[in-house]
C-alpha cells in the first residue's frame, strides 16, 4: 500500500543534490556527536538557519542526516574515550570501552555501527508501514484529541522519565510559560512582557536548545574537569568483515533490542531507558552474562540497537501527529513551521513528496551513514584530540552564530548565555531539560488546542474524558502522572527494593 | 545541594507569583472568544508555584552535606563564562556603543582563550584565531547568506 509512495520518495531522496546533502549532514552530525557540548538537538538547532533558503525536502534531509550522524558519533566517543556523547550511549561504554582497552576497539565500533544500523532499519521499516495508518487515524482527531496527546506526551516524561517527578513538572511548566511570553495571537494582547520591548518577540526554542544543551553542557564538563584518554583503534576492512562474521550469532539480541527500542522510542524520553533495558535483557539471557561489563561484544550490540531504533522511532509521532518525541525531533518540527509546512496528519495528504522523501531519506541516510562512519572512524576520533583550549571557544562561537542567525538579533546571544547558566544549574539539580524544550516548542499549539476544546465544551474540562479517543488517551496520561505516586507504594506491597534512579534525557 | 535546591525552589515560587500577577491583569476567566489571554499562564504559574513549594519542603526535609559546587570546581566554570561574556560584549555591547562585530570579537576571544587556558604557541594562536573566523565568515556570509553583526573591520573591507 505504501510501496508506490515509498518509490516516489526514493525518486526525491536519491537525486545527486539530496545525496550530497545527506553526506554533508552525516559528516557534520558525526562531528557534532563526537564533540563534547554539542549533541543532536543543538547541532540541528545551530544549523537550522542554514536551511531557511533550501527546498523543504532537502532541508529536512540535512537535519535528519545530522541526527543520524550524531547517533553514530555518540558510539565513537563511548567506545574509544569512555565518554557517552549522548545519554543513550551510556550503556555502550560498559562493554565498548573495556573492549577498546583490550585492543579490540575496531571490533567494538564495527559492532556498534552495525547494531545502530540494524536498529534504525527496523524502525524505518515500521515507520514506512505504520506512519500512513497513524496519519489516517489522526485525520479524524479534533482539538480535544490533540490536546490529550500532548497531555500524554508530557505525562510520559513524568511517569517514565525517572528522576524527581516534581522537577520534571517544573521543567514542563517553565517551558509552557516561556512559550506564552510575547504576543497572544488569539486576542492580540501582549503577555508577560512587563513593558520590555525585547520580550515582545518571546523566547525562541532554538536559542533555548543551544543555551541549555550547548553552553550548559560545556560548563558542566569543564566543572567536572573532563580529560580525554583515547584508546587506540585499528580499523580496517578485515576487522570489519571478521566482526560481521561473528555478529549474526547475536540475532536474538538484535531482535530484542530493535523491538524494545521501537516500543520505547515513539514515547518521549524513550531512547535512554530503551538502551539500558536492552542491555539488561541481553545480560540476563546471554550465555556469557558473567563477561558483561568486562568487554563482551553482545553488550555493545544490545544498547546500540535499542538506542538507534528508539532514535528513529521518535520521528513517528513527529511526522504523523506533529508531536515530537525528543528535543531533536522538536527542533525539526520547529523547522517544518519555519519552512511553511503545517505539521500534523494533513502532511501526508498535502505534502506527500515531502513526507515520503523524508522516509526514503531515512533509508539512504542510514546506509550512507554506516558506510561513512566505518570508513572514517580515525578521522572522527581525531577530533577529540583537538586541545580543549581550542575546542571550547570554537564551539561557543558556533553556538553564538547559531543563536544570532535565528532572528538576526543580539538579544538572542544574551538569552543563549542565560539559558546556558540555567541549563548548568538545572542539570546539577536534576531538573530534566528535554521536557522544557518540548513544552517551549509545543506551547502555542497546545494552548490553541486547549482553548478550542474549551470553546467546544463551553468551559468544561470533561470534554477530554467523554469523547472516546481523547478519553482513552487522557486516561493513560492521568495514569502516567500518578505513576510516580503509586510506584513506591506498589513496590512496598510486593516487597521490592526501591529502584536506583537515573535521569532520562533524550 | 540543599541550599541550591531551596534557592531554586524559592525562585520558582517567585516567578510563579510574577506570572500570576500579569495573568490576572490580562484576565483569567472567560471572554468573548473563549478563555482570556491570562487563562493558560495563570494555571501554569499556579502549578509552578505549587511545585516550587513542594520542592522547597522536600529539600528542607533532606540533610545533604554535599555542596552545590566547590570553589576549585567553580573557577574553571567562571573561566569559561567570563571570556564568553566578554566576547558577547565585544561583538555588540548593549546600549548605543558600536561593537567590533562577531568575527573580530571571535578572533580576539579564541586567541585570548587559547593563550590563557591552553598556553598554545603564538603561532598556533594566530593561525586558529584568524583561520576559524575566516572559515565561518566564508560559510555563513558568502555561502549561506546568513548575516552576522559586523564592525569597523568588515566595513573597511567593504562588507
Amino acid at each position: 500500500m505504501g510501496l508506490e509512495n515509498l518509490f516516489l520518495g526514493f525518486q526525491i531522496a536519491v537525486t545527486p543534490f539530496n545525496l550530497f546533502i545527506a553526506v554533508v549532514g552525516i559528516t557534520l552530525g558525526t562531528i557534532i556527536g563526537v564533540l563534547p557540548g554539542l549533541g543532536g538537538a543543538n547541532g540541528v538547532a545551530i544549523l537550522l538557519p542554514l536551511t531557511f533558503t533550501m527546498p523543504p525536502t532537502s532541508a529536512i534531509i540535512l537535519l535528519t542526516s545530522i541526527y543520524w550522524g550524531a547517533l553514530f558519533g555518540g558510539a565513537i566517543t563511548s567506545v574509544l574515550f569512555n565518554i557517552p556523547g549522548e545519554p543513550w550511549s551510556v550503556a555502550t561504554t560498559f562493554d565498548g570501552y573495556p573492549l577498546a582497552k583490550q585492543g579490540q576497539g575496531g571490533q567494538a565500533l564495527t559492532a556498534a555501527f552495525t547494531s545502530s544500523f540494524v536498529g534504525a532499519l527496523f524502525s524505518i521499516v515500521l515507520i514506512t508501514f505504520f506512519a500512513p495508518l497513524l496519519a489516517e487515524i489522526a485525520l479524524k482527531f479534533g482539538p480535544p484529541e490533540f490536546f490529550a496527546i500532548q497531555f500524554l506526551t508530557f505525562s510520559s516524561f513524568v511517569g517514565l522519565g525517572g528522576g524527581n517527578p516534581l522537577k520534571t513538572l517544573v521543567s514542563i511548566l517553565l517551558g509552557f510559560i516561556l512559550a506564552a511570553v510575547g504576543l497572544d495571537i488569539v486576542t492580540g494582547q501582549l503577555r508577560l512582557t512587563f513593558g520590555f520591548v525585547d520580550l515582545m518577540k518571546g523566547f525562541d526554542f532554538i536559542v533555548a536548545v543551544i543555551g541549555l544543551f550547548g553552553i550548559g553542557e560545556i560548563l558542566l564538563s569543564v566543572e567536572e574537569g573532563l580529560k580525554f584518554h583515547g584508546a587506540k583503534t585499528r580499523m580496517n576492512l578485515r576487522v570489519v568483515l571478521d566482526t560481521w562474521k561473528i555478529l549474526p550469532r547475536y540475532y536474538r539480541t538484535f531482535a530484542r533490542g530493535a523491538f524494545i527500542g521501537f516500543w520505547m522510542g515513539f514515547k518521549p524520553g524513550g531512547a535512554t531507558p530503551a538502551s539500558f533495558m536492552s542491555y539488561a535483557f541481553a545480560k540476563r539471557f546471554s550465555k556469557n552474562s558473567d563477561r558483561f561489563g568486562k568487554g563482551e561484544l553482545e553488550g555493545v550490540v544490545a544498547p546500540e540497537t535499542a538506542a538507534h531504533s528508539a532514535g528513529v522511532a521518535a520521528m513517528l509521532p513527529m511526522i504523523t501527529l506533529g508531536i515530537p518525541g525528543s528535543p531533536t525531533a522538536a527542533v525539526m518540527l520547529g523547522g517544518l513551521i519555519i519552512w511553511g509546512l503545517q505539521p500534523g496528519p494533513m502532511l501526508f495528504k498535502e505534502q506527500p513528496e515531502f513526507v515520503w522523501g523524508l522516509i526514503a531519506s531515512m533509508y539512504t541516510g542510514n546506509i550512507i551513514g554506516v558506510l561513512m562512519v566505518l570508513a572514517f572512524v580515525p578521522f572522527f576520533a581525531g577530533i577529540l584530540r583537538i586541545p580543549f583550549g581550542i575546542l571550547t571557544p570554537s564551539i561557543i562561537v558556533v553556538c553564538a552564530i547559531g543563536s544570532y542567525a535565528v532572528h538576526n538579533s543580539m538579544i538572542d546571544i544574551w538569552y543563549m548565555l542565560l539559558f546556558g547558566v540555567v541549563g548548568y544549574v538545572f542539570k546539577k539539580l536534576d531538573y530534566p531539560l528535554a521536557p522544557l524544550v518540548l513544552a517551549l516548542v509545543l506551547g502555542d499549539i497546545a494552548e490553541n488546542a486547549l482553548r478550542q476544546s474549551l470553546i467546544m465544551s463551553q468551559g468544561s474540562l470533561a470534554i477530554f474524558f467523554t469523547r472516546p479517543i481523547s478519553g482513552a488517551i487522557s486516561a493513560v496520561a492521568v495514569f502516567f502522572f500518578i505513576l510516580p505516586v503509586i510506584t513506591p507504594w506498589w513496590r512496598r506491597l510486593r516487597g521490592f527494593p526501591a529502584p536506583a534512579r537515573e535521569t532520562g534525557l533524550h | 545541594m540543599r541550599r541550591a535546591d531551596l534557592v531554586t525552589a524559592a525562585a520558582l515560587m517567585g516567578l510563579g507569583g510574577v506570572v500570576i500577577s500579569d495573568a490576572v491583569r490580562l484576565g483569567i476567566g472567560w471572554g468573548d472568544e473563549g478563555p482570556r489571554s491570562g487563562f493558560f499562564p495563570f494555571w501554569l504559574a499556579l502549578l509552578l508555584a505549587a511545585m516550587g513549594a513542594a520542592i522547597f519542603v522536600q529539600a528542607l526535609a533532606r540533610r545533604s552535606a554535599k555542596p552545590f559546587v566547590t570553589r576549585e570546581r567553580l573557577i574553571p566554570v567562571l573561566k569559561v563564562l567570563g571570556p564568553l561574556a566578554g566576547f558577547v560584549v565585544a561583538t555588540d555591547p548593549p546600549g548605543p556603543w558600536p561593537g567590533l562585530g562577531l568575527y573580530v570579537a571571535a578572533a580576539l576571544y579564541i586567541g585570548f582563550y587559547m593563550r590563557w587556558i591552553g598556553s598554545h604557541s603564538w603561532l598556533a594562536v594566530a593561525a586558529v584565531a584568524v583561520g576559524f573566523p575566516l572559515v565561518t565568515f566564508y560559510i555563513f556570509e558568502t555561502w549561506f547568506l546568513v548575516p552576522m553583526p559586523k564592525g569597523p573591520l568588515e566595513a573597511w573591507l567593504g562588507y
